[in-house]
């Protein structure tokens, strides 16, 4: 029922320009896997290369083991969501759920059960007779996921699909395909930019970046070991502040404070540290970081946003819980197990041993 | 008070200038119609009259010029009707079906030489009808088509008309590049799109080309003049000028009679399609 995909060293160019850049991957069976980057970073391409909207330039793609490079879309066993949604808007909700299996020659009968049975998981059956116009964002929205789950494919693709939605149903449709994803099982492959979504959906985050995978893992090894500076500042909000910082003699100086641990195997030049790890309080195995100027605070009740910037200038984000009195000028802790060292062009996450401060 | 002198000065001065637009409007209208007026009326009356009397209004009403041009030519005028019917409603299906395909063609598939054909196409747009006349005729008489309806409708079926062509890819360049991705996802071959999306969501430029190729067939002279020779393949346009005879008589009631009942199928024709051509319902349903 749900498709094994694996791209071997794909790579796409427009005439001279190359936008992806052989891109190796494996995606198992049942799996939601989010592709997620700027815009620019070949993602959508990505997926519909995939999805055999777009020729592959280069390497291969296998579904359930099978080259498919050069098959049409349909025969992939594929069905996608657009961000437009991309409804037919000259047929009825029903027609547009249709649409698909009486290409396939579906019988009557069959087309329609399994349109009354996809209509009914996305409760939309009052909708069935009505023009696409006649509906709303939302509406549209599970139209369109319902178009794609009717014709029982077998690999998903999402294409931003919330991202014409506003906030609050972003968040509920958002649940609704986890949701979704959890009953019918098949193998998932969504693209977003939001990374709150790639967090909170994925099994297994891809960060793209100019066409080539930054890393791939699950949100939570994301998370808490990026293997770059792109992808620790892109997973992650508030962003992780970056300050710049040096080896020393007995360990790394980081603005005016010296903290002694072995030596790396290069020199850092970058500290990364994440806002919610930032205390302005001691504490047990709290390093001191210096002394910091307040900005501004932003008071979200379970949450106090605090943006300073350090002596020699350095903008630094503060992540508190609760709702602590903040001053105009707080001190400011790390705790050093939570702290990341970059070198000098970012592409590296520098492996740190902890020592007794 | 001074106040509202200047605000009923301004009324006055509004209402006067309206008074003054539509009596211009009016007299253009009049004078574009008067032709018109002039020729139903001479339909109508005694055919001594017509280029005597100066009135618009008939001395007396007769519909003798209508049974006489109906019936006064060897043929029936019923005939060269018939005749027109045929040729102007194959052109439009050949029009409709043709350039559509060819517009489609040019706007959502990739081939070789897309640009190059595109070019060329829009280069014939710009050669006058009359260059191409002679070299057309010629091959016409080679094929044996000549005297025959073929040189007037079969190229319409071959999508020769660069201007609905143009017209036709400019409407589906609008139409979201995402909805036949969605329906190649759906498994429809690129003739399915053609026709089950495409198609329907373009209504408009179809209603539009229909209108012009009706009118610009039902009305063309030239075309019939030149591969038309037998009298029972005359289409109307022929037929009318038949009551104009350089070498005797000339039938001026008949001809006025069958001018205005030849104008009734264009009438009714853009009466019927131009609905259509105000209904744009080409985007909505996506993302506003």
């Amino acid at each position: 029922m749900s498709s094994t995909v694996e791209l071997r060293n794909v790579t796409k160019s427009y005439g001279e320009l190359q936008v992806v850049h052989g891109v190796d991957l494996q995606i198992d069976p049942g799996e939601f896997v989010v592709f997620v980057g700027p815009s620019g970073s070949g993602k959508s391409t990505l997926l519909r290369m995939v999805a055999g909207l777009e020729e592959i330039t280069g390497g291969d793609l296998m579904i359930d083991g099978g080259k498919v490079n050069h098959i049409a879309p349909y025969e992939r066993g594929i069905a996608m969501v657009f961000q437009s949604y991309a409804l037919y808007p000259h047929m009825t909700v029903y027609k547009n759920l249709a649409f698909g299996l009486e290409t396939a020659k579906t019988s009557k009968e069959e087309i329609k059960r399994r349109v009354l049975e996809t209509a009914e998981i996305l409760q939309i059956e009052a909708l069935l007779a009505r023009k696409p116009r006649q509906l709303s964002g939302g509406q549209r929205q599970r139209v369109a996921i319902g178009r794609a789950i009717v014709r029982e494919p077998k690999l998903f693709l999402f294409d931003e699909p919330l991202s014409n939605l506003d906030a609050e149903l972003r968040v509920q449709m958002r649940v609704e395909i986890a949701k979704l994803h959890k009953r019918l099982g098949n193998t998932t492959i969504y693209v977003t930019h939001d990374q709150v979504e790639a967090m909170t959906m994925a099994h297994k985050i891809v960060v793209l970046n100019n066409g080539r995978i930054e890393q791939v893992g699950s949100p939570l090894d994301l998370y808490n070991a990026p293997c770059n500076r792109f992808v620790a500042g892109f997973i992650g909000s508030p962003k992780m502040n970056f300050l710049s910082a040096a080896a020393s003699s007995n360990g790394v100086r980081i603005g005016d404070v010296s903290v002694p641990c072995p030596p790396f195997e290069t020199s850092p030049v970058t500290f990364g540290i994440r806002p919610e790890h930032l205390s302005i309080v001691a504490g047990i195995n709290r390093i001191k970081l210096g002394t910091a100027a307040v900005d501004l605070v932003e008071s979200l009740g379970g949450q106090t946003v605090v943006y300073a910037s350090l002596a020699d200038r350095q903008p630094l984000t503060i992540l508190l819980e609760g709702q602590p009195a903040v001053a105009d000028s707080v001190e400011v802790f790390f705790d050093f197990e939570k702290a990341h060292f970059f070198d000098r062009d970012g592409r590296k996450t520098l492996s740190k041993h902890v020592q007794a401060a | 008070m001074t106040n509202k002198l200047s605000l009923s000065q301004a009324t006055m001065r509004s209402r006067v200038a309206g008074i003054v637009a539509h009596v211009l409007l009016i007299g253009a209208s009049i004078a574009m119609i008067y032709p018109l007026l002039w020729m139903l009326s001479a339909s109508f009356r005694p055919e001594n009259e017509i280029f005597t009397s100066t009135s618009l209004i008939p001395s007396s009403f007769s519909l003798t010029s209508y049974v006489q041009g109906w019936n006064g030519l060897p043929v029936s005028f019923g005939r060269f009707f018939r005749n027109s019917f045929l040729i102007a409603t194959l052109c439009v299906v050949g029009n409709v079906f043709s350039c559509s395909l060819a517009a489609f063609a040019f706007s959502r598939l990739e081939f070789r030489g897309r640009r190059i054909c595109f070019a060329l196409m829009l280069m014939t747009l710009m050669l006058p009808y009359h260059v191409t006349l002679i070299p057309q005729y010629v091959l016409f008489r080679e094929l044996g088509w000549v005297n025959t309806f073929l040189p007037l409708v079969v190229p319409k079926f071959l999508a020769a008309d660069a201007f609905f062509i143009f017209l036709m890819v400019q409407f589906f360049r609008g139409l979201p590049k995402e909805l036949d991705e969605a329906a190649m996802i759906d498994g429809c071959s690129p003739w399915r799109v053609y026709w089950k999306v495409i198609m329907p969501l373009s209504m408009p430029v179809l209603a539009t080309a229909s209108i012009f190729t009706f009118i610009w067939t039902w009305d063309d002279f030239l075309g019939p003049l030149i591969y038309l020779s037998d009298m029972p393949q005359y289409t109307a346009m022929l037929g009318l000028r038949t009551f104009v005879d350089s070498s005797g008589v000339s039938n001026f009631g008949g001809l006025f009679a069958m001018s205005v009942l030849s104008l009734m199928p264009v009438f009714g024709f853009f009466l019927l399609f131009q609905r259509l051509l105000i209904e744009g319902i080409a985007t909505t349903g996506m993302k506003r």
